[in-house]
């Protein structure tokens, strides 16, 4: 009898497979459909055309208008706009954001505070939610920005981005609220007028569309200053020629996610807590780091097993084909455990034994009972080499 | 980052696991909160380490290098055992990424700890 290895992909968050349709979708803008969007003959109509119809489908999911879409190369080329052009446009003043962004944030505030921004990082509490308190007195007259992830990517949280938009306009009016919606986008609805939203963030490819592009939504009226300095694409804020096969991929994706994004989000949550339970009930010693429930983006568990490390972890999965991703150091090149683990006041040795599952609408009920069935041995493995083992 | 055959083997199948009940000698080194941690437990008969085993948390390569080290080791009179250098280790695995380079002084510590405490024992 002939062994097939399993292939069990629960890194959705780093990636995901894109989608039979989206691919189709692309070809003929590589082979056919050519043209420069910027050109004037009926080559470059055409793709403009794509183009604008893109716009529109991407709009239309955020109740957003298609001359606030700009497109990007992805989620932190989004987040680079935003940050560093609504600090550019304003010179000086606060700027807000939590301890559990994503680098793209976290690296970007940080390097404006070296010119001169103040910057506040809000704490969470243990489940990673911000202090919505502190976040409400740290508004003043200068407040210039607060950036918020909507789902964290680490621990999936889900913050309360409406709650927050009305407490941000209510303080002050003239202070920008960017929300970085990579995680979230596809999973939850957003309604980019009611959140009181004006910048937001997305990536194509974490709902099965294509790498290398990402949309960035600003709302009319919203100040920005371009950091690219070339053509007068993308409203002169993204010069460089669109990338209109990835673009129209992205929209295709966003098109057929709408398609049954209730359905499968409920299936995903299932298979999402069939996966928490199961492992809490057959490993000891765990623990699930971010909530339970509704508040859990429906495709995120993350969990600490004590007294092992993470990248052992994930290397035995891996050899059963199964593919996870960690929080640990030893993972990283900077050695430092996940400052999101850190910041829900995760002790360090824990975090250090942290392990991420993402599914996808890919993922089957069959692949997490191998996972459930596989994951028991790993561990036992793992703890009998550890002198920290309890036992 | 990619690890040699003989890390994957020697993480898959860790050598002399365990820990030396009244060992002769024990060398604890790292702490849980870097991410590594690695006791050593020896046996010593006429001057040579008769039995080692090791019980280490940390990643592949930390578990791989406290794997190599015992197996160097094993059978080698106690002045010899001090000759084997934390390169020794990397070279006999075929090599470590540079990133995981510290994990192998943790193995030759975590040794030499063993032997000190061998040879405080001794003097007592």
């Amino acid at each position: 009898m002939i062994m097939v290895k399993k292939s069990v992909y629960l890194d959705n968050s780093a990636s995901t497979r894109v989608l039979d349709e989206v691919v189709s979708a692309m070809i003929p803008y590589f082979t056919e459909i050519y043209g420069n969007p910027s050109s004037l003959h009926s080559f470059g109509i055409k793709a403009k055309k794509a183009l604008d119809d893109s716009r529109k489908i991407v709009a239309n999911s955020i109740n957003a208008n298609p001359e606030e879409i700009i497109f990007t190369s992805g989620g932190t080329e989004s987040d680079n706009i935003a940050v560093f052009g609504v600090a550019a446009a304003r010179k000086d003043g606060r700027i807000i954001t939590t301890k559990i962004e994503h680098p793209a944030i976290k690296n970007t505030v940080q390097k404006l505070k070296t010119q001169g921004f103040e910057v506040l990082f809000i704490d969470v509490d243990y489940e990673g939610f911000i202090n919505i308190k502190q976040l409400e007195e740290s508004i003043n007259a200068d407040t210039i920005l607060v950036s918020i992830i909507h789902a964290n990517n680490e621990i999936g949280t889900i913050q309360d981005i409406e709650t927050i938009g009305n407490i941000i306009k209510t303080k002050n009016p003239n202070t920008y609220f960017h929300v970085d919606a990579v995680q979230s986008y596809m999973k939850l609805p957003i309604d980019v007028v009611s959140a009181k939203i004006d910048l937001l963030s997305i990536a194509s490819h974490k709902i099965h569309g294509p790498k290398g592009v990402g949309a960035l939504y600003i709302r009319n009226g919203v100040k920005l200053k371009s950091l690219q300095l070339g053509g007068s694409h993308e409203k002169n804020l993204r010069a460089g020629t669109e990338n209109v096969p990835g673009i129209v991929g992205f929209a295709k994706a966003v098109e057929l996610n709408l398609v049954d994004l209730e359905e499968y989000t409920k299936n995903l949550v299932f298979l999402r807590d069939r996966l928490i339970d199961g492992i809490e009930k057959r490993i000891p010693h765990v623990i699930l780091n971010g909530p339970r429930g509704v508040s859990r983006n429906s495709n995120n568990v993350n969990i600490s097993f004590k007294h092992i490390e993470g990248e052992s972890i994930l290397l035995y999965l891996d050899m059963q084909g199964i593919a996870v991703s960690t929080g640990s150091a030893c993972s990283s090149t900077s050695l430092k455990p996940s400052h999101v683990l850190e910041a829900i006041g995760l002790p360090v040795e824990i975090c250090h034994g942290s392990i991420r599952f993402t599914l996808s609408r890919y993922t089957t009920k069959e692949e997490i009972d191998y996972v459930l069935e596989v994951f028991p041995k790993i561990i036992a493995k793992l703890r009998a080499l550890s002198p920290l083992n309890a036992n | 980052m990619v690890y040699s055959d003989t890390v994957m083997d020697h993480f898959k199948n860790p050598r002399n696991v365990g820990e030396i009940k009244d060992a002769d000698g024990t060398g604890n080194v790292g702490n849980p909160m870097c991410g590594d941690m690695m006791t050593i437990t020896i046996e010593v008969k006429d001057n040579v380490i008769s039995d080692i085993k090791f019980k280490t948390f940390g990643c592949a390569a930390a578990i791989a290098t406290s794997s190599m080290i015992t197996e160097l080791v094993k059978g080698l009179t106690i002045e010899d055992a001090l000759k084997i250098t934390k390169d020794d280790i990397v070279e006999n695995l075929g090599g470590l990424p540079p990133i995981k380079l510290h994990c192998s002084n943790l193995a030759a510590d975590a040794l030499k700890k063993a032997i000190d405490d061998y040879r405080e024992k001794l003097n007592k």
